[in-house]
């Protein structure tokens, strides 16, 4: 199994540990409800060293990457980062990215972990298939670890760590700066609907970096996170994850990112097909589900109305936060509607759902 | 992990605890530690009649759905119904508090041949 370069770290705080599509990856520490409520109240520390980074130099770098992505690069400005998706040229979602741009002709890409390879090649082959000259295609990946800090302490404690304004970088843009006197790429992102950080660093680095955040932090409440808690805080914001209400069977338009598939922009791999399913009217769409009754939806669960298969569950959990069931699910659109009430194969009993517009925790 | 002497446990980590002609049945220490923090809880209805290794509930935790299995053959006398709104006592106290169900054994020798602490002990050893 791959590890990442705080593996041993994990181990020294008795966590859980699990095998995450080939990585070795913790999945508690103290417990997931618990973990999941420092991080909405005070602050978590997240190892995600096993998420890909992909670097893309050249001066055609922005054109192939106008290519190979359906979200609009050339509005980035350099420091700027943009969510984003690659699709197949039948419209399925090969990856959802995030995309730093450091100038015209430097970009990094991260993707999800078990995709890295599947990432690599797949943007090797748009390339060779592109006819642009002057692309350099870098995986990264090794080098990078990569921790996230994410919670209303995060700003606090990473303050105290380095020297940069943090209270000047803004949502969605990145820095390169030292922390704990390691250079590194300072990123305002995350994947709790926090504030927060992702920090890239040289994998040799990490342990120190991740000792130093948690000494520092320990007085603010932050405790270390694991993929458990990681998949509630996402789902309680209605984030996507590649497997589940991502993959190459599903269109970014029916997955609930449409905001982000600029299908005016010109051409790139998988628009014939969207702007065609746009016209067509979308086949299912990915929704919010909230339950009426005690019960918890997970993945795979069938939703009905009625007698009718309307659709299915792709995530779901009980909310730490509401203490009531969550899930997301793709359904037939006549039923897509906020406050359509829908039932739940829950076992052998039907249970009663609510469709709800994401984010479930404001 | 604390596991009761006078307590009888199952392969799928179930205990039993006989008292006046009732066996009390719940989930070790073991089970809620693996299984994290409980979030979901569902019983049989009181009269119910167990058959012996079939599947009686569902604990849930965050993350998994769990079934829990009949140690013994008996009808279900009394659930915990303090469970269903506080499943997390399952976790804070699983021998006592957060016991499931009470059922009247229809062999009430049947829980002899159920491990001893001792026992279990050694096959959670293996396991883990």
């Amino acid at each position: 199994m791959k590890t990442t370069p705080l593996n041993q770290v994990h181990r020294e705080l008795g966590a859980r540990m699990v095998d995450f599509g080939g990585w070795d990856m913790p999945v508690q520490y103290s417990g997931v409800i618990d973990e999941h409520l420092a991080v909405r109240q005070a602050a978590g520390l997240f190892d995600v060293s096993h998420m890909g980074e992909v670097e893309v130099t050249g001066p055609n770098a922005l054109a192939f990457i106008q290519q190979l992505t359906i979200n609009d690069a050339s509005t980035l400005v350099d420091g700027q980062v943009q969510y984003s998706a690659m699709c197949y040229p039948e419209g399925g979602i090969v990856d959802d990215v995030t995309l730093y741009r450091f100038n015209e002709s430097h970009f990094l890409f991260c993707v999800n972990a078990s995709n890295t390879d599947k990432d690599f090649v797949w943007m090797q082959q748009v390339l060779a298939e592109s006819a642009l000259a002057d692309v350099t295609l870098n995986n990264r990946s090794e080098e990078f670890a990569q921790i996230a800090l994410q919670g209303p302490k995060a700003e606090e404690i990473l303050s105290a760590l380095t020297a940069i304004p943090l209270a000047d970088l803004v949502y969605y843009h990145f820095c390169e700066g030292e922390v704990a006197g390691v250079k590194m790429i300072i990123s305002r992102t995350g994947y709790t609907g926090e504030d927060g950080f992702e920090l890239y660093l040289p994998s040799s680095s990490a342990v120190e970096v991740w000792q130093q955040l948690m000494t520092i932090g320990g007085p603010h409440g932050l405790l270390p996170i694991g993929l458990g808690a990681r998949d509630t805080l996402r789902l309680e914001k209605g984030y996507a994850l590649y497997g589940h209400e991502l993959s190459r069977q599903i269109s970014p338009l029916e997955a609930g990112l449409a905001w982000i598939t600029k299908l005016d922009k010109d051409d790139f791999v998988g628009k014939t097909a969207l702007v065609a399913q746009k016209a067509e009217g979308v086949p299912r769409r990915r929704v919010g589900l909230i339950m009426q009754e005690r019960g918890i939806p997970r993945e795979e669960y069938s939703v009905y109305v009625g007698d009718r298969e309307v659709g299915v569950v792709t995530s779901g959990t009980m909310s730490p936060t509401l203490k009531i069931g969550i899930a997301l699910a793709l359904v037939d659109p006549d039923v897509a509607k906020a406050d359509t009430e829908l039932e739940v194969a829950i076992r052998n009993r039907r249970m009663q759902v609510k469709v709800a517009r994401p984010p479930f925790v404001k | 992990m604390e596991f009761p002497e006078e307590f009888k446990y199952t392969e799928d980590h179930e205990w039993v605890m006989v008292e006046e002609g009732l066996a009390v049945i719940g989930i070790s220490d073991f089970a809620q530690d693996a299984l994290g923090d409980v979030v979901f809880v569902e019983l049989p209805e009181v009269g119910v009649v167990l058959e012996a290794g079939k599947a009686f509930g569902v604990v849930e935790s965050v993350k998994a759905v769990s079934d829990i299995y009949a140690p013994i053959a008996g009808t279900v006398e009394e659930i915990n119904d303090e469970l269903v709104d506080a499943p997390e006592i399952i976790n804070t106290s699983p021998y006592e508090d957060g016991w499931m169900i009470k059922i009247r054994m229809i062999d009430a020798s049947a829980a002899d041949n159920l491990m001893d602490a001792e026992a279990y002990q050694a096959l959670i050893a293996e396991e883990s």
